[in-house]
């Protein structure tokens, strides 16, 4: 039921003002000095096309994308994949007492530093690190093996992020059926793998989604995992977009760079809302 | 002298395109218990928020005490309201709760602990002073609501709902206890429910309220035994309808033809108005001998089981679309499948004419 | 077959748990090493590099600065968010849906994009790059967060204990101290809290828009330009020790508001 105000008009529009204001002055407002810098020439300021055409005709700018779409994708379903029968376990087969501190530990690298954690896979996957020296004291390889700066590392340090966010969302996810649902199930005569593919499943499919989601937004726009884990071998879009105002201060093509990024981004977004919606209906 | 405690002048209200009160008026007497009854989305609800401040009617007037209170804030008026999930302040102690509203009247700590004792003490529940609202039971909250409101000496509270969340057993409980503390304190109340036997159990005057409207209203006795609208013969109570149109009209006397046949009965309308009967289920008499108007016979469709009684349904073989509800005693021996013959007295017919 | 499907899970458990911990405890292990690299051979234990971060003036300071940026920021976030969400729950306001959208809208956009804007922006309008830039960054992505965090929690029963403390007579600002906030305080410390941690860990934002004086996450980014360091380790592990207490306080918190 709709609530009427008594009292003056004024009161409302002076809470949420605040707040339309900051976001339409530092988010809004950012976004279209952004479409404007993306439609102005580097040297001179003219109005020009040529940084989204660049981006269109230069392979090695549309590869980045490319590598960005495939990482991501790849990252995405690894976590998935990975995340879900620990989240089960987590669920369904430690006893409900220690599920609180079993959850907690298996998210607590979650809160180390963003750009730490990062900087941890590089320990252990370096020429000299933890893994290379175990293989080879263990003989298994003569020559240490490339694990840093390769597309192997990135992956592994964004599925390790992913697999403890999916995780507790999945896990959130699982404890929310009820009971009922497997009691019903196994009432009606199906057992534990026909109630997991037939019930379980489908009824945590959209929360999935929505994980999943989540995970290709933060991962597609990650700048400090490909840098530091993947080096300058192989470019994701955002160490491009990087490379535009550190090298060259290029702030055009940055932004016109950001944009392609964001319309991607977007793009994914209403494909996955329809499929959400299809999935409801 | 006699002036109205509440006067409802002509008030209509519009939430976007819905009309959900539709020009209403309605006085309160002092000292009364008011149910407001209907169904969900009669207006029940929207009519006791106008009452309390929380909505602004689009139209029409609303007087307490005599003064223009149509645009004055809840904080303002002089009535409070028990609402349907209580709300409570679930970080306070009961004690402060019920003292809420004398420290926003500037009431000093002293004063106000001790009307909210004796607040509580009138409900019940002296005791319960120092708890947490989260610590007490669904009835016992009830409790709390109803003493915090009472506890400013209100001139009209208000009741929205107040039993709805509380089970069968504990609401007709907390029923005989309202009754009784509104007797004590001699506040006006307003109850709003779609309860009917909450109504008849609790109400000095009944509001039948549907689609917007007041459709019937009076003591509840009256509007049980002779209501005003076939809504309110159906709402307050279960009835048989016969609808029916006015055929003869002489000395007093009008001829109805309905389904089950011509009645007979005094009235003073013109040949050709659509009337309806309708008959109280206890008023119907299910064996060949019984009153004095015949109905024709029935199949019986259903009996169902309520204790002291038999709820009875059947089904004209005249008119297959007239269902006739009886009540039979708990003894009888009607099974579904029978034929009965169903008749009832002439005094037990209510005409009709909305 | 129950047991095979116990003993498949604890392994699999096992071997997510050690993937999960494998770089926290190589990065906890070699912040103790005794020599310059902290890579095997373990040489430890040892606190040099403790020692070394702790009198590090650049660390120390950016330390300090995270921890304004932090707090101003996620201050200004979660008194914008309430009261915002506070308008919405409580009011009809014409084009309430979009405008909330508005607000929430930060959320579907990477923090790259972000900082990016604000740095056209800010370059466009002369604004300098420091800690006051990078604070408001912070708000933008902060803000949406506690506006959902809070307005989700605002349901009919709070709004009915609202009304219910209008009805006693409270004027509006009684209503907010009195009602509002001490009922709304857990959603309000949640949103805080989640702001708090998202702003202390944050570092695009702050590299694009601060210059000399910056944050812990750039300032650590920097010494990673100098390759495997012990030093690093070391800061890395006490923000680590820093995050886990106040994990464990808000779990604690939580813990014991629970019953209510």
């Amino acid at each position: 039921m709709g609530v009427t105000a008594n009292n003056s008009r004024a009161l409302p529009w002076a809470l949420v003002t605040p707040a339309l204001g900051w976001t339409l002055l530092f988010f809004v407002l950012p976004f279209l000095a952004m479409g404007l810098s993306s439609l102005t020439a580097h040297e001179g300021g003219s109005f020009t096309l040529a940084n989204y055409s660049q981006f269109l005709t230069d392979p090695s700018y549309w590869r980045a994308m490319v590598n960005s779409l495939e990482v991501t994708a790849i990252v995405t379903v690894i976590s998935v994949l990975l995340a879900y029968p620990f989240a089960w376990i987590l669920a369904e087969q430690v006893p409900e007492r220690w599920q609180r501190l079993a959850l907690m530990l298996a998210v607590l690298p979650f809160w180390t530093s963003y750009v730490v954690r990062s900087y941890s896979w590089l320990l252990v996957l370096s020429q000299n690190g933890v893994i290379n020296r175990a293989l080879t004291n263990l003989g298994l390889v003569a020559e240490p093996l490339q694990l840093a700066n390769t597309r192997f590392a990135t992956v592994t340090g964004f599925v390790h992020f992913f697999v403890m966010l999916l995780t507790l969302t999945i896990f959130a996810n699982l404890k929310q059926l009820s009971p009922s649902y497997r009691k019903a199930a196994a009432d009606l005569g199906a057992g534990p793998v026909r109630t997991f593919l037939h019930v379980v499943l489908p009824l945590t499919l959209p929360g999935i989604m929505v994980g999943a989601f989540l995970t290709f937004v933060l991962c597609i726009g990650d700048y400090i995992t490909p840098q530091i884990l993947g080096g300058n071998n192989e470019l994701l879009m955002p160490q491009l977009v990087m490379m535009q105002i550190g090298r060259r201060g290029d702030f055009p093509l940055a932004s016109a760079l950001s944009i392609i990024l964001m319309a991607v981004v977007t793009v994914a977004y209403l494909a996955c809302a329809r499929w959400l919606k299809i999935e409801r209906a | 002298m006699n002036a109205p405690l509440v006067d409802i002048s002509s008030v209509s209200h519009r939430f976007g395109q819905q009309t959900v009160l539709k020009n209403v008026s309605l006085q309160i007497e002092p000292g009364s218990y008011t149910i407001l009854l209907g169904p969900s989305g009669s207006g029940k609800t929207t009519l006791l928020s106008i009452l309390g401040g929380f909505v602004s009617p689009s139209e029409g007037k609303v007087f307490i005490r005599g003064e223009d209170c149509t645009s004055v804030p809840p904080a303002k008026r002089p009535t409070t309201t028990v609402f349907q999930d209580y709300a409570l302040f679930p970080h306070m102690s009961v004690g402060a709760n019920v003292g809420f509203g004398l420290r926003m009247q500037g009431v000093d700590g002293a004063t106000r602990a001790a009307k909210a004792r004796e607040a509580l003490a009138l409900v019940g529940l002296a005791s319960a002073f120092d708890k947490k609202p989260h610590q007490l039971s669904g009835g016992q909250r009830q409790r709390v609501a109803l003493a915090r409101a009472l506890v400013v000496e209100p001139a009209v509270l208000l009741l929205d709902e107040p039993l709805g969340a509380l089970d069968l057993k504990l609401r007709r409980q907390m029923q005989d206890e309202l009754k009784a503390i509104q007797k004590r304190v001699g506040t006006a109340f307003i109850h709003v429910t779609h309860d009917q036997e909450e109504a008849m159990a609790l109400a000095d005057h009944c509001v039948v309220m549907n689609d917007g409207r007041i459709e019937d209203e009076g003591p509840p006795e009256r509007v049980y035994a002779r209501p005003s609208t076939r809504f309110s013969a159906t709402f307050m109570g279960e009835s048989t309808i016969l609808s029916g149109t006015v055929t003869e009209a002489k000395n007093g006397t009008i001829s109805v033809a309905t389904p089950a046949g011509a009645i007979m009965l005094p009235g003073t309308l013109q040949p050709g108005a659509k009337v309806a009967l309708a008959v109280r289920p206890e008023h119907l008499v299910l064996v060949a001998a019984g009153g004095a108007v015949a109905l024709g016979t029935a199949e019986v469709s259903d009996v169902v089981f309520q204790g002291s009684f038999k709820r009875v349904l059947a089904t004209s073989t005249v008119d297959p679309a007239l269902q006739f509800i009886a009540k039979a005693p708990a003894s009888a021996s009607v099974q579904t499948g029978d034929n009965v013959a169903v008749s009832c007295d002439a005094g037990d017919f209510i005409l009709l004419t909305h | 077959m129950r047991v095979l499907v116990r003993i498949a899970s604890w392994l699999y458990a096992l071997a997510v748990y050690g993937f999960i911990f494998l770089p926290v405890v190589v990065l906890v292990l070699f912040s103790l090493q005794a020599t310059s690299f902290p890579i095997p051979p373990f040489t430890g234990p040892s606190l040099r590099w403790y020692d070394a971060v702790l009198s590090d003036t650049r660390l120390t300071s950016a330390l300090v600065n995270s921890l304004l940026v932090a707090v101003l920021s996620s201050l200004a976030a979660v008194t914008l968010g309430f009261l915002s969400a506070w308008g919405f729950a409580r009011f009809t306001l014409p084009g309430s849906a979009l405008l909330r959208g508005l607000i929430t809208l930060p959320l579907t956009v990477s923090y790259l994009i972000i900082g990016m804007g604000l740095l056209v922006l800010f370059n466009w309008a002369g604004v300098p790059k420091s800690l006051l830039a990078a604070g408001i960054g912070h708000v933008v992505i902060n803000l949406p967060l506690c506006f959902a965090i809070i307005y989700s929690q605002m349901g009919d029963h709070q709004i009915n204990i609202e009304r219910a403390a209008r009805d006693l007579g409270a004027p509006e600002w009684k209503v907010l101290l009195l009602i509002t906030v001490p009922v709304m305080a857990p959603a309000i410390f949640a949103g805080f809290f989640l702001s708090m941690t998202f702003s202390w860990d944050e570092f695009v934002i702050s590299f694009l828009l601060t210059r000399f004086d910056t944050t812990l996450p750039v300032e650590i980014w920097n010494l990673l330009r100098s390759g495997l360091n012990p030093k690093t380790n070391a800061i890395g592990s006490l923000v680590f020790a820093v995050s886990i207490v106040l994990v464990v306080l808000f779990e604690l918190t939580l813990l014991r508001r629970k019953p209510a």
